[in-house]
């Protein structure tokens, strides 16, 4: 789906005019920077290949996780051209409620408990899809609640309004998280629903055993890994379906492209736009919970960095572009993988923002997004 | 409108409740103002919410057990012990404020706290100016008792050893006992205290001949490591350390261990915590200030006493962390300076500090010129889900 663009663009109309007199420093600029990334991350693979394998997988891990944060920001600005800035919390939550099913009430081990026959595989299936679908219901009554209480009456005041309240929410939510009733002392380790397995790769696949440090060159990854890659593709496919085929998905671009003709052929425009807000949640959900599950950390802020650098992968692909979020999201991923690697991890949040900077500078509309169309 | 109006009473509602919740502890607050005169009014600096909370309610309960303690004793010289308890969060921002409200708003005389190394920095500074006297249990930064200048602040004293002994003797360890020549180390560069042990770690590990193969640094909000994870196998040390708080080290451990990394891991007494994940943490050791295998009268008196008071979930008796020994040390040491000096005057009491002598759970304590204690340093394991005893370092 591709969502027409916001009406403020900065850019470059109609391109190829007339160059600004100094725009060489800055492409030049560019240049040298592109050769510096390329010859960092060219001699790192020639250097130590595995080493480097290793921190590809860590980016791609990031980067799914990513790519289904950043769905939400792209549908909501493509439907009511707001940045919501609470989507990182949204994300956050799916993790704390996750917690609390798992480390308080237990649920995970409902099947076993209502059928101490089932084989103990299936059972944690079962008891851990559960827990993420909880955890993704709740995100979803939480975005539709402050989309109606929070947005909805803004939504004819100036869009600033709107992206003011989404920061107020976003602090809200945060802070409300650190009370000591919901984040008490005990909190730490996150407990997952289900045990962490890693393989590692030479000659071969092997598991890898507690207390044996595989042997040197070993490229390892785990079942966390692998359940992150398949859920974050599954959420692209459901996506697409649900954008291209359905009735819902009609109206939703009906919706993004013209809202007050939308209303006029009939949709209703309320519902479409708290079934973005649902659906955008329901990703967040997953992904907080497979986070959490991943880094086994859950704190009041978790949501903060993950959620702007999932917004960063959005403009990078092209905000209001569903491919894109997808694109822009492997994109950070990657770039944070390698800062950690091959320059220090501290820095990694340094680069994710670099790279916002030289998106807007560069690109505005991001890699899938498209030039302004005029509207009639 | 009036849909919104309902609304923004609800609101307002739920503000009002929520500023009434955590009444619980201060109710001290009520009779603001000039102490009167049969009672010491005590500033109780703890995090009690945030990522380290657990050191603020561990910290809190050590020192108002001594608190209760002597208050059943009869106070002070009669007077009453009054502690006012509040949030520092372990960081700067919110530490000053409670520490300006405890001085300016409650009149105390006395501060117990900050935990945090990089909380209590700032908060030495306004108890400096402000005339006020504090020992933190738990602030281990050289910096904080020193001036720019090396000199001892005047008013400000700890219960703990400092950064410099404890990397000192992590790196002393590592080498002797365990017989690592190669290290790794990992650092929050953003951290004083990690900063701190990181650094005498670095030192003293060189001057004994041990060869650094790899440095990593993190900040506190990481919490993917595969990276840093990654470049430790690729180094191949023979010992890593990580002077950081249990959090990290739970990410940090747990992440290698999954990643099959089989190499011990060094820490501090950051590492010390109910929280610390036993699993993650197996192979591990620690330098800390106490520990409840220790056999001494002391400890065996308050481990009861701390059983006695708090329970944990299941209702047995808590077992003391040490930064509930620390808090109970350094109430302790506070109560026993006013009781020698015999009036409420901050100089005085100073001055008895700087004479104590005091027989205390974590150790016999004496302070320095530069207001430090000195006392023992005990080394911990982590092995087979427990935490055990390994050595006592003398200083």
């Amino acid at each position: 789906m591709q969502f027409p663009l916001s009406s403020s663009k900065p850019g470059i109309p109609g391109a190829v005019k007339k160059r600004a007199p100094l725009a060489w420093v800055g492409q030049s600029f560019l240049i040298i920077l592109a050769i510096i990334v390329v010859a960092i991350l060219g001699t790192n693979l020639v250097k130590d290949p595995s080493l480097f394998a290793q921190y590809f997988i860590s980016g791609l891990q990031l980067g799914f996780v990513y790519a289904m944060i950043a769905l939400g920001y792209t549908m909501v600005y493509g439907i009511v051209k707001l940045i919501n800035f609470a989507h990182g919390d949204v994300f956050m939550v799916g993790a704390f409620v996750s917690y609390y099913c798992v480390a308080r009430f237990q649920l995970h081990m409902w099947p076993l408990n209502v059928f101490p026959s089932m084989s103990v595989g299936l059972a944690t299936i079962l008891g851990s899809v559960s827990v993420i679908l909880i955890s993704m219901i709740v995100c979803v009554v939480l975005a539709v609640t402050i989309e109606k209480v929070a947005y909805k009456p803004l939504r004819d005041a100036p869009r600033i309004a709107a992206l003011i309240t989404a920061i107020g929410v976003s602090f809200f939510l945060e802070y409300f998280g650190a009370l000591s009733f919901v984040y008490t002392p005990r909190f730490i380790p996150y407990e997952r629903p289900f045990p962490v397995t890693a393989w590692y790769i030479q000659d071969g696949i092997h598991k890898v055993v507690a207390g044996v440090t595989p042997p040197a060159g070993a490229i390892t990854f785990s079942n966390i890994f692998l359940i992150i890659v398949v859920a974050s593709i599954i959420v692209q496919i459901v996506l697409q379906y649900l954008v291209r085929r359905t009735k819902m998905g009609i109206a939703m671009r009906a919706t993004s492209f013209d809202k007050a003709a939308a209303r006029l052929m009939g949709i209703n425009v309320d519902s479409v736009i708290s079934f973005t807000f649902a659906i955008g949640a329901a990703f967040a959900g997953l992904g907080g919970v497979l986070y959490a599950i991943a880094y086994s950390s859950i704190w009041a802020q978790l949501g903060i960095l993950p959620g702007l650098k999932a917004f960063i992968a959005a403009v990078l692909g092209g905000i209001g572009s569903i491919p894109g979020a997808l694109v822009g999201a492997l994109i950070m991923g990657q770039a944070e993988a390698m800062t950690m690697g091959f320059i220090s991890t501290p820095m990694r949040d340094a680069v994710a923002f670099t790279i916002l900077i030289l998106v807007l500078l560069v690109r505005p509309t991001g890699i899938f997004g498209e030039p302004e169309q005029e509207k009639a | 409108m009036r849909k919104l109006r309902i609304f923004s009473v609800l609101i307002l509602a739920v503000m009002i409740l929520a500023a009434c919740a955590p009444a619980g502890g201060s109710d001290a607050g009520d009779d603001a103002g000039s102490a009167s005169a049969g009672e010491i009014k005590v500033g109780v600096l703890v995090p009690l919410s945030g990522q380290v909370s657990t050191f603020g309610v561990s910290t809190r309960d050590g020192i108002l057990l001594a608190v209760n303690q002597w208050n059943e004793k009869g106070g002070i010289n009669g007077m009453k012990i009054v502690p006012i308890v509040e949030d520092g969060q372990c960081t700067p921002d919110p530490a000053v404020n409670a520490a300006n409200k405890v001085i300016d708003q409650d009149g105390v005389h006395y501060i117990l706290g900050e935990v945090c190394s990089k909380a209590v920095i700032p908060v030495s500074e306004i108890a400096s100016a402000k005339g006020v006297l504090m020992i933190t249990p738990t602030g281990t930064a050289d910096v904080i008792t020193l001036n720019a200048d090396g000199t001892a602040k005047p008013y400000v004293y700890r219960a703990c050893f400092n950064d410099s002994f404890q990397g000192a003797v992590g790196a002393a360890f590592a080498f002797d006992n365990l017989g690592a020549k190669k290290a790794f180390l990992m650092t929050d560069q953003a951290n004083d205290y990690v900063k701190g042990l990181s650094e005498t770690f670095k030192a003293t590990w060189l001057e004994k001949g041990g060869e650094v193969v790899g440095e990593a640094s993190y900040t506190s909000k990481d919490t993917d490591f595969s990276a840093i994870i990654a470049q430790i196998k690729d180094a191949n040390p023979d010992v890593v350390y990580l002077p950081d708080y249990y959090n990290i080290v739970n990410l940090v451990m747990k992440q290698a261990k999954e990643a099959g990394l089989n190499i011990p891991f060094v820490g501090g007494d950051g590492w010390d915590s109910s929280d610390l994940d036993l699993a993650a943490a197996d192979g591990g050791y620690f330098t800390n200030h106490y520990s409840p295998d220790i056999q001494s009268p002391e400890v065996t008196k308050f481990l009861a006493d701390y059983g006695a008071a708090y329970k944990d979930d299941t209702g047995n008796p808590k077992v003391p962390d040490a930064l509930a020994a620390l808090g109970y040390d350094a109430a302790n040491m506070l109560f026993t300076a006013i009781q020698t000096a015999g009036v409420d005057d901050v100089d005085k009491v100073a001055e008895a500090l700087d004479n104590i002598e005091l027989v205390a759970v974590s150790g016999t304590i004496t302070i320095d010129e530069f207001h430090n204690p000195v006392k023992d340093l005990t080394i911990l394991a982590v092995k087979d889900g427990k935490v055990n005893f390994e050595t006592v370092v003398k200083p």
